[in-house]
């Protein structure tokens, strides 16, 4: 297995969120979810998960990090913002519209949607197009399981994810940095992959609104900004989606967002990145380390779907 | 150009000595800011915990050097407008802390970001019109940090040094530059600088008209 690979968690976690991660697995385990290993590239915790060899400097980023530095504009524009300015954010109740090529639109509460899917905790690096990256233990479940529930109609070629527009509750939606509300969306196999989550909490906790509560989008092998937080709205398409970023710059963001070191930002390399709290930039991996989902891309020219 | 100070008695400037002290810690006091956050965790200075130490250095500093920059600049249109002429005696003070600011936030990219590997620091300079243009800000301040000594202002003479120094216009103007085309978006603090820049340079051409 090369170097780097996939985190282990095993020795790495600081002190002070270890309780935290054995509250989690008490938690996982009375609802009859064991860990499970995807295609090699996840590691759900366990207590005997199996040790695996090679090395790993692939430490957990820090609670403080993970819930203190977020790109998420609609609570503004700094790092700091969202934490600053989410803390009222209210997600309960909390609807979400299924609609589209899908066998039965209908509006879900939070509860209904993700009643009986199996909530795993998964750790992820994390890797932002500006350049930085964390590693990120996540708990949700896989958007496949949800996606097969829904029953997406032939025509469905993509899916696409809608935050919450809200301009009281999120004020950096009263600026028109961006064109909101928030979209962004998938291809039907990239959603299908079992690496694909959707995520209700992180560090063993109930997701902070500062980082997409109540439930949101991550898709470990592009970057971050494809993971659509506060989502609201999950729509089955036939054609490609119009996606924000795309669409606000699109000679930068690309609908398909794959992190590859190979293809540079208009503005800045991406071969490589700063993991947060390091002072030295590392490589960037190829799918940031997940090789596995290569065969979604065979014969694609990946310098023109960037 | 040089208009005269007018003359004032000796005893009135007696404040400059003590009052370039104090400058002094002013013009120190981001760095040991910069320092208690990183190393200190804040507890001298507080400030938020510091999740990405190398952006806060590189942000801080270049900003440190280009509010520094532009207070310079400020000199003459006070001098001008207000007739505060005490305020040129401190200006290359501040123009020197301006370059060691540029500097270290210079100096943090060729260490942290490329570990002082030449080919990709020249790769990046190249490639990148912000860097370009923050490079060319940085190599023109410093003949002017060279310079800054009183035997550089004898050795030259008044007319030439101050024309060498008319170069901090467009070295202030690369700076802004290099920070508005940085952003993904437009954002406030460039259109700030902007904004002071203009401000700044259409004062002078007002009050130089006259
Ligand atoms: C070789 C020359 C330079 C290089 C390579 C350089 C590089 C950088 C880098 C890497 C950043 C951080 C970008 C980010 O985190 O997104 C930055 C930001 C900045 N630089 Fe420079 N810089 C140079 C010269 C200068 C000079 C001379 C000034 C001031 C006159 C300056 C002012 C700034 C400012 C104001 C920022 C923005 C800070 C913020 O985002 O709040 N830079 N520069």
């Amino acid at each position: 297995m090369p170097r780097n690979q996939h985190p282990h968690p095993s020795e790495v976690t600081p002190e002070s969120i270890y309780m935290d991660r054995r509250s989690f697995i008490k938690r996982a385990s009375v609802a009859g979810i064991g860990g499970s290993l995807i295609a090699g590239g996840v590691w759900a915790r366990q207590k005997n998960a199996p040790r695996v060899e090679g090395t790993f400097d692939d430490d957990l980023t820090p609670w403080e990090t993970v819930t203190g530095y977020n790109n998420f504009y609609e609570f503004g524009t700094g790092k700091g913002d969202p934490k600053k300015n989410a803390q009222d954010f209210r997600t309960d109740p909390w609807a979400i519209e299924v609609t589209g090529e899908v066998s039965e639109e209908r509006v879900f509460s939070f509860d209904e949607l993700v009643d009986g899917l199996d909530i795993e905790e998964r750790i992820y690096r994390m890797r932002c197009v500006e350049g930085w990256s964390m590693v990120v233990p996540w708990n949700g479940f896989m958007l496949k399981d949800l996606i097969e529930r829904l029953g997406p109609t032939e025509d469905a070629n993509y899916v696409e994810f809608t935050t919450l527009m809200d301009r009281r509750q999120m004020p950096g939606q009263n600026s028109p940095v961006l064109p909101w509300p928030y979209v962004e969306a998938l291809r039907m196999d990239e959603a299908m992959h079992p690496l694909t989550i959707l995520v209700t909490g992180v560090y063993g906790k109930k997701l902070p609104p500062q980082n997409g509560a109540p439930i949101r989008l991550i898709v470990p092998w592009k970057y971050g900004f494809k993971g659509a937080k506060s989502i609201v709205k999950i729509r089955f398409t036939k054609r490609q989606p119009r996606t924000t970023w795309n669409e606000a710059i699109p000679r930068e963001y690309g609908f398909y967002a794959n992190v590859n070191p190979e293809v540079d930002h208009p503005r800045w390399s991406q071969a490589t990145e700063r993991r947060l709290g390091e002072f030295f930039r590392r490589d960037t991996l190829m799918y940031n380390g997940y090789e596995e989902v290569a065969s979604l891309y065979d014969g694609m020219d990946l310098q023109r779907y960037f | 150009m040089a208009t005269l100070p007018p003359s004032v008695g000796r005893r009135s400037r007696n404040w400059i000595p003590g009052a370039k002290g104090v400058l002094w810690i002013g013009l120190l006091a981001p760095v040991f800011i910069l320092g208690d956050r990183i190393f200190l965790f804040g507890r001298l200075t507080g400030g938020d915990f510091v999740d990405d130490p190398v952006e806060l250095i590189q942000h801080w500093t270049g900003n440190t050097a280009l509010i520094l920059l532009l207070v310079g600049l400020a000199s003459t249109p006070l001098r001008r407008l207000m007739g505060w002429h005490w305020t040129i005696r401190f200006r290359r003070l501040v123009g020197l802390f301006a370059f060691f600011y540029a500097t270290l936030h210079v100096v943090s990219w060729f260490v942290f970001d490329h570990q002082l590997a030449l080919n990709p620091i020249i790769e990046d300079v190249l490639e990148r019109n912000w860097i370009l243009v923050g490079m060319l800000s940085w190599l023109l301040l410093i003949p002017l940090a060279l310079t800054s000594t009183s035997g550089w202002i004898r050795r030259l003479g008044g007319k030439k040094w101050n024309r060498l120094h008319q170069l901090v216009y467009p070295v202030a103007a690369l700076g802004v530059l290099h920070f508005l085309w940085q952003t993904k978006l437009l954002e406030r603090d460039p259109v700030l600088y902007s904004a002071a820049l203009v401000l700044l340079l259409g004062v002078r051409w007002l009050v130089r008209k006259k």
